[in-house]
């Protein structure tokens, strides 16, 4: 194989050729403001309603629900700040898991160093959520549960109807970032009683820079960037009118080609992970066998570091990421992989696989057949393994 | 992020392997941040005459174990105490400044072995330290 494979797609996504296409006049003849009055930037205004239906459609919201902002990161920010501040007399008290991405777990850190409580619920051995621990959690003064529709790392998804029920019945607004799962997971609203919903374009396919909340009508959120009166006056600043318009384009591709391509995906993941745990030995695959998001595989090598392996991956034209310290700047492994419980030195060995819609069967192949030699490789290198072999060697002795 | 040298030792690295009845031994670091190293010398009449390696890490920790085994085979034992971590850095062009702690791993990884050799035979190196505890290593922490 002489071409990159790009296996990283929970990182971001190619934008698509149709979104770019889609996107292009708005750089240049249909520049307008949209908050201008003349009849040429009016059009505007329309291409982003256009693209606020759209994005309402692919999870059963009405548009009037939608919100644009700059990404997965400003949406978790502003749900989370936004109903802190705005339900303050009714209570200080935050639920959500161990094993959000940092956009949720930095806010909550955040807001308990300025008086708030936050409830860290633990997920299992395969990451999912409790229900009746959430039950148990609530209390008087729970203003929010804010629990990820699919693990960015281990792909693990979560019972979200059942925990949207729970949260209804005890009157607790409902968030979720569902980043990872708009365009691969079928997605309603109303019958997961979600309240506020965080998505971002440039993993479905669109560009980079924009992503959306949805905020359930009824729901009091102050605004999150002050100016002038976009976004009902709820986000400030002249709308990125490309992005969105290339955002909505994107969006309805994903929703249309969703359960096709989602099939396709997970067979090609199920064969990955049958290959790599049958043909690898020490070996694991991290999160839920079953409830996992179509696209994810995620293992642990032992006696390995995962940065190591992702060089020599890259080395073999192979783009995939780890939860290993080295990679993500501190000497802690993915607090994800420690959150379902792995230890230390199993974490650092995890490699991160996220297919896409260009992904083949041939290109499982040759991820599998370099892993084996990887693998073997480093191992060969490892101390960790040499003092395996060295105790195995003893017991069979 | 890593120079060609560090991708070059990377990728072939030097001495890899172990060495039955080594004159020396030292394992450093430790699984829970991610770096393991160890080190085997095989010394004679106060030459290194044989060194190798084996790492648990990243690129820049296989790079620098790599690169210190080099620096050392065929030198005395007082040459190969002057092997610092700067030493390793610096033949390989440096490295990203959250990797450096690599480079010290080398460097203690260096000198446990050659205090397991002194150990053995009962002799003193001038200079040397007894290694630290196998788990005592630092983590820092970014405050923001």
């Amino acid at each position: 194989m002489n071409k990159k494979i790009y296996l990283d797609h929970a990182a971001t996504t190619p934008t698509k050729i149709e979104v770019v296409e889609a996107m292009l006049p708005y750089f240049t003849e249909k520049f307008g403001n949209p908050s201008s009055i003349y009849e040429f930037s009016g059009q505007n205004k329309e291409a982003i309603e256009e693209s606020r239906e759209l994005v309402a459609k692919a999870i059963g919201a009405n548009e009037r629900e939608i919100f644009f902002t700059s990404g997965g990161t400003e949406s978790d920010n502003w749900a989370i700040l936004g109903i802190a501040e705005s339900y303050k007399t009714k209570g200080n008290h935050i639920i959500t898991t161990t094993i959000e991405h940092h956009a949720v777990l930095h806010t909550c850190e955040y807001l308990e160093k300025n008086g708030y409580e936050v409830t860290y619920l633990k997920v299992d051995k395969d990451g999912r959520v409790n229900p009746n621990d959430l039950k148990e959690a609530i209390k008087e003064t729970t203003i929010l549960i804010s629990i990820m529709l699919a693990n960015n790392e281990i792909g693990t998804v979560q019972p979200i109807e059942e925990l949207g029920t729970i949260a209804k019945a005890a009157g607790v607004l409902f968030h979720t970032d569902a980043v990872q799962g708009v365009g691969h997971v079928p997605i309603d609203v109303n019958a997961m009683h979600i309240d506020l919903l965080s998505i971002s374009g440039h993993k479905l396919y669109g560009p980079k820079g924009i992503g959306a909340l949805y905020v359930r009508k009824g729901i009091k959120l102050r605004s999150f960037i002050h100016g002038g009166g976009q976004e009902k006056k709820r986000r400030g600043g002249t709308e990125n009118v490309p992005a969105i318009v290339g955002f909505g384009k994107a969006i309805e591709l994903a929703i249309t080609s969703m359960e096709a391509e989602s099939n396709r995906q997970a067979d090609l993941r199920d064969y990955l992970i049958e290959q790599v745990l049958e043909k690898i030995p020490h070996c694991r695959l991290n999160g839920h066998r079953d409830f996992r998001l179509p696209n994810n595989a995620n293992f642990s090598f032992e006696f390995i570091e995962g940065e190591s392996l992702l060089i020599m991956l890259d080395m073999k034209d192979i783009c995939a990421s780890s939860g290993s310290a080295c990679t993500s700047g501190s000497l802690d492994p993915s607090h994800v992989l420690l959150g379902i419980g792995l230890p230390h030195e199993i974490a650092h060995g995890s490699l991160r696989i996220s297919l896409g819609e260009q992904n083949t069967k041939e290109e499982m192949d040759y991820l599998i057949e370099s892993l084996m030699v990887i693998v073997a490789r480093l191992r060969e290198m490892s101390p960790l393994y040499e003092d395996y072999m060295k105790k195995q060697a003893k017991i069979e002795r | 992020m890593y120079t060609k040298k560090v991708m070059d030792h990377f990728q072939n690295p030097r001495n890899m392997g172990e060495i039955e009845h080594a004159s020396g031994v030292g394992t450093v670091g430790n699984a829970k941040c991610g770096d393991i190293m160890r080190i085997y010398l095989d010394i004679e009449d106060d030459i290194i005459k044989d060194v190798k390696f084996k790492t648990f890490g990243c690129g820049a920790a296989v790079a620098t174990s790599s690169m210190a085994t080099e620096l050392v085979k065929g030198k005395t034992v007082k040459e190969a105490m002057e092997v610092t971590n700067k030493a390793v850095m610096e033949a390989l062009d440096g490295l990203p400044r959250a990797k450096v702690h690599c480079s010290l791993l080398a460097e203690e990884a260096l000198q446990a072995a050659l205090w397991d050799y002194a150990k053995k035979n009962g002799i003193v190196i001038e200079g040397l330290e007894e290694p630290k505890p196998f788990e005592e290593h630092e983590e820092e922490e970014e405050e923001f």
